[in-house]
């Protein structure tokens, strides 16, 4: 027994910080339980969200899990950044800081930024291009729970048995048992395996969905840009995620079954892990951005007025773009030796994507000539991201000329370029889309006025933040230091950056606020078009229907919306509505999830029973969902007749 | 608006200020990348710079453009609203070749550096260095010397050294900054990094790559000085420092940080005498 505590609550989860989380958990889990049970809503969360497989809902628990994201790795980085704002600090302990850093940037890349995109995805793409749902929209919710599961069973890390330690990278040999005894790495391991089983999932569903269920007439050159992103990046996922599989796979069998695919002993190649790391990596920085990029395409059109400019191009340099992706993972480690010729290659090779991502940016700049733009909070996301975008690639390919890089690589150079990129590019992207497709998610807009309160807060903040930062590269400063001495011109740069990284968190909190604001003082959209948008999803009312589209839309051109506004085709004929088939709600999804857990928990603290538990219900859930489970529901003309009246848009 | 106008001001001028206090803030000095002392460092702040500059027109090219584009198609800003206008073939050629320029400039001197600093410089005696990273502290081995330190490393001025690194640890990265850039000391591999003090001084180095709890105090010292006083201080270090013995190794490989510590000769195979893998470069590091 005396054992057993020990193991879940060694010293690391007993110091004050994750003490103060415990009682927050504990209070907040019974906060929600107690509104649940009074307000008699547990059948209703139940029927209408965790048994969902409707797209949009979908869609927004992810967009709920993702500021949830936004906001752990936002403390964390706080955290960070008070540590180091003053020389010789001591709020923060090595092993603790240590701790910190890896979770930040662990939940910063797979539990909110892809959560974040794929919330988008569900949102908007298959009201795009004129679907009813995704492909397989049973697996599209198991995929959800994967990652749901898996998000909790990480963040559990931080109270029960101790946070993994080794950077988000995870390097070999540093994850090896002798180096790191605690369970913190397998959480880890297990969190991202179980996750990551979701994406790929997801990357199947939506290039199926994209490649079978457009409506009739949109061929792929007609699609919206961020149809054809998702369409790319979800490739990118089913290529790339697999090498990151097999990499957590052989570290885990290194932890718990003491094989030696990367340990130091035994002839175990650490540097396998880093290469089969990065080959997964790199194309994951583009299943990050070019989501951001298809965001960024929608917006500028639609806040200028005007088709995107070099439709064709944009298309074309995302191909490039993913191509290109999969040879440069080198260039994450020039410093590896891995020669000359090698380092050459793949210099030249990461130089090359600065071409087709100056195209794109040239392009959006073009859009916007000749238009009449307006400056929305999604507008301003995207005005915000062409000069930050830019100065963060040009830093980028000063870290691909390899000699230089043998100075920038781990230097606070290379986290000012990484941060300028992800945050400059993904996160402005992000929000810029969050703006975009609120209305059509809940039928009301988000406040302009506080909106634009939180991007000035968080953009000035995000200069603030990382400007220093390239400055301590230059002198010499590395990643991951949790303590630095006077005397090196360090403190004022690092004192200004934790400034800037507190104004930043300001803005999220204005974001939250203004969230919760326009939820209490709705300002409904009821033209389903607030932003007089080009593509699909402005043809139907906000929130979108269950069914998405009463009558599935016959497309002639690009900017399908756009051309049926100007021809005057935006109404729907009352004899054209038939009953419509979607697919029944299932618990299977969130089962799925919870076996899951409990397989991962237990492989975490090496229960074998509990693991082999959860991995049968995982199996009979699995075997019940194939054989046994079916069905579908039919929603009748005349519902369907009596949702569409109501915003006024049936014709007899 | 006078009042917004002025407080606009005042928030430029906090910028300016602080944008120019950031950079000239012991401006010299404590930029060590850009106060190379030898020839490697230099070399690459030639190139950081080149790559610095070009990038620095191609961000002035794009910011202009986009501020034009911005101010003059806002919907108060006056430009004409032309909707069509939505591709031009020649344009975009000229988009594309643009960069296509751009990254051939800084591709070429790339190529040729990356080769240039992988190998010593031909025809000049230079010296070796065997490097372990250890968990918390650098080890340094002088095969020819049969002499050791912890934590600092004394080098001829004008000389070419050799450092051959590998670790009995989890990875870490050999990097000062005033003498060149970083490479990997990793378990299990011999990576070879060419450096050169180009004046006598000392300069601080550490480890780049996280790899534990001593992580941030992986700080050592490089003392570059004059060739007859490096052999002055080898030849008294063998006279008069104790050995390194096996048991004395084993101390050092316990997870702490130590001080630093001289020792004449150490025991043979406590650097690996080749290395598996494809790093090494036709064996031109192994014979020595």
């Amino acid at each position: 027994m005396t054992h057993l505590l020990a193991q879940l609550f060694p010293p690391s989860v007993l110091r004050p910080m994750e003490l103060g989380a415990d009682a927050s958990i504990v209070i907040a889990t019974v906060a929600i339980a107690a509104f649940l049970t009074r307000k008699r809503r547990w059948g209703w969360l139940w029927r209408e969200w965790l048994t969902t497989v409707d797209h949009k809902k979908i869609g927004i628990m992810y967009l709920i899990a993702a500021m949830l994201g936004l906001f752990r790795g936002g403390v964390d980085a706080l955290l960070l950044r008070t540590q180091l704002a003053v020389p010789q600090n001591t709020f923060l302990g090595a092993e603790h800081y240590n701790e910190i850093f890896t979770t930040h940037g662990t939940i910063m890349v797979f539990f909110m930024a892809m959560p974040f995109i794929f919330a988008l995805f569900n949102i908007a793409i298959p009201l795009m291009i004129g679907a009813r749902d995704v492909a397989f929209p049973r697996l599209n919710a198991i995929s959800f729970w994967l990652f749901a599961f898996a998000f909790l069973l990480f963040n559990m890390s931080f109270v029960v048995g101790g946070s993994p330690n080794a950077g988000w990278t995870a390097y070999a040999p540093l994850t090896e048992l002798r180096f790191n005894p605690s369970v913190g790495e397998n959480y880890y391991l297990l969190a991202l395996q179980i996750s990551g089983i979701g994406t790929i999932a997801t990357g199947i569903n939506f290039l199926v969905t994209i490649l079978r269920l457009r409506a009739p007439g949109m061929t792929l050159m007609r699609m919206p840009l961020f149809a054809w992103s998702a369409l790319i990046t979800s490739s990118l996922i089913i290529f790339a995620f697999p090498a990151l599989t097999v990499a957590l796979a052989l570290t885990m069998l290194d932890r718990l079954f003491g094989s030696s695919f990367f340990t130091i002993g035994h002839a175990g190649m650490p540097m396998m892990y880093v290469n089969l790391f990065w080959i997964w990596g790199h194309p994951e920085v583009y299943i990050l951005v070019l989501p951001a990029f298809g965001i960024f395409s929608e917006v500028v059109a639609t806040f200028s007025g005007k088709a995107l400019f070099g439709y064709p191009a944009m298309v074309g340099s995302m191909i490039a773009i993913s191509l290109l992706s999969y040879g440069v993972w080198v260039h994450h480690f020039f410093t590896m030796g891995a020669g000359a010729a090698v380092n050459a290659f793949f210099g030249i090779s990461t130089m090359l994507i600065a071409i087709p991502t100056g195209v794109k940016v040239f392009n959006w700049i073009f859009t916007m000539w000749g238009g009449r733009v307006r400056t929305t909070c999604a507008m301003l996301w995207q005005l915000a991201f062409i000069p930050t975008f830019v100065i963060g690639g040009a830093t980028g390919v000063m870290l691909a000329v390899v000699p230089g890089d043998y100075q920038f690589h781990n230097s606070y150079f290379l986290v000012a370029h990484f941060h300028n990129v992800l945050i400059g590019g993904v996160v402005f992207g992000l929000f810029s889309g969050l703006y975009y497709w609120w209305p059509k998610m809940f039928g009301y807009t988000l406040n302009e006025r506080q909106g634009k309160w939180a991007f000035w807060f968080f953009l000035i903040g995000f200069w603030v933040t990382f400007f220093p930062q390239y400055l301590l590269g230059l002198e010499g400063m590395t990643r991951r230091i949790y303590i630095y001495p006077h005397g090196l011109g360090w403190s004022l740069p690092n004192l200004v950056s934790t400034g800037g990284a507190y104004a930043m968190g300001v803005g999220f909190v204005i974001l939250v606020y203004s969230i919760a604001y326009s939820a209490r003082h709705k300002d409904l959209d009821l033209t389903g078009d607030p932003w007089d948008g080009r593509t699909l999803e402005w043809s139907m009312p906000s929130p979108a229907p269950e069914y998405n589209f009463a009558v599935l839309p016959k497309v002639s051109t690009r900017d399908a919306w756009w051309t049926m506004k100007q021809a005057g085709r935006t109404s729907i004929r009352l004899g054209e509505i038939e009953p419509i088939t979607l697919p029944k709600n299932t618990g299977m999804p969130f089962l799925l999830g919870l076996s899951f857990f409990v397989a991962g928990l237990g492989a975490v603290f090496s229960w074998w029973p509990v693991a082999l538990a959860g991995l049968g219900g995982v199996l009979a859930l699995l075997v019940w969902g194939w054989f046994v489970e079916t069905g579908d529901h039919v929603i009748p003309a005349h519902e369907v007749r009596r949702s569409e009246t109501l915003p006024g848009r049936l014709e007899a | 608006m006078p009042v917004c106008r002025a407080l606009c001001k005042r928030l430029v001028r906090w910028i300016v200020v602080g944008v120019a206090g950031l950079v000239t803030a012991g401006c010299g000095s404590h930029y060590v990348v850009l106060h190379p002392a030898g020839p490697v460092a230099a070399e690459e702040l030639h190139l950081i710079e080149m790559a610095g500059v070009a990038m620095g027109v191609v961000i002035l090219f794009v910011l202009v453009l986009y501020a034009v584009t911005v101010l003059r198609f806002r919907e108060r800003g006056g430009g004409p609203y032309l909707p069509q206008w939505n591709g031009s073939r020649r344009l975009e050629v000229g988009l594309f070749a643009v960069p296509l320029i751009i990254v051939a400039f800084l591709a070429v001197p790339t190529v040729t550096q990356t080769f240039a600093l992988d190998r010593l410089p031909p025809g000049r005696h230079h010296l070796v260095i065997d490097v372990t990273s250890l968990d918390y502290k650098w080890l340094f081995f002088y095969p020819r010397q049969r002499i050791a330190t912890v934590n600092y490393v004394d080098i001829p001025a004008g000389t070419p050294v050799l450092f051959e690194l590998t670790a009995d640890s989890p990875m870490n990265t050999f990097w000062v900054p005033q003498l060149g850039g970083m490479e990997y000391a990793m378990p299990g591999r011999v990576l070879p990094l060419y450096l050169e003090a180009g004046r006598t001084g000392v300069f601080t180095g550490r480890s780049a790559n996280f790899s534990g709890v001593g992580f941030a105090h992986m700080v050592f010292t490089v003392d570059a000085v004059p060739t007859a006083r490096f052999d002055r201080w080898a030849g008294s270090v063998r006279r008069r420092a104790p050995p390194l013995t096996r048991a004395g190794y084993r101390g050092l490989l316990a997870a702490s940080e130590a001080p630093r510590e001289t020792f004449s000769g150490y025991p043979s195979g406590a650097f690996p005498q080749s290395s598996h893998g494809f790093t090494l470069q036709g064996g031109m590091y192994v014979s020595r």
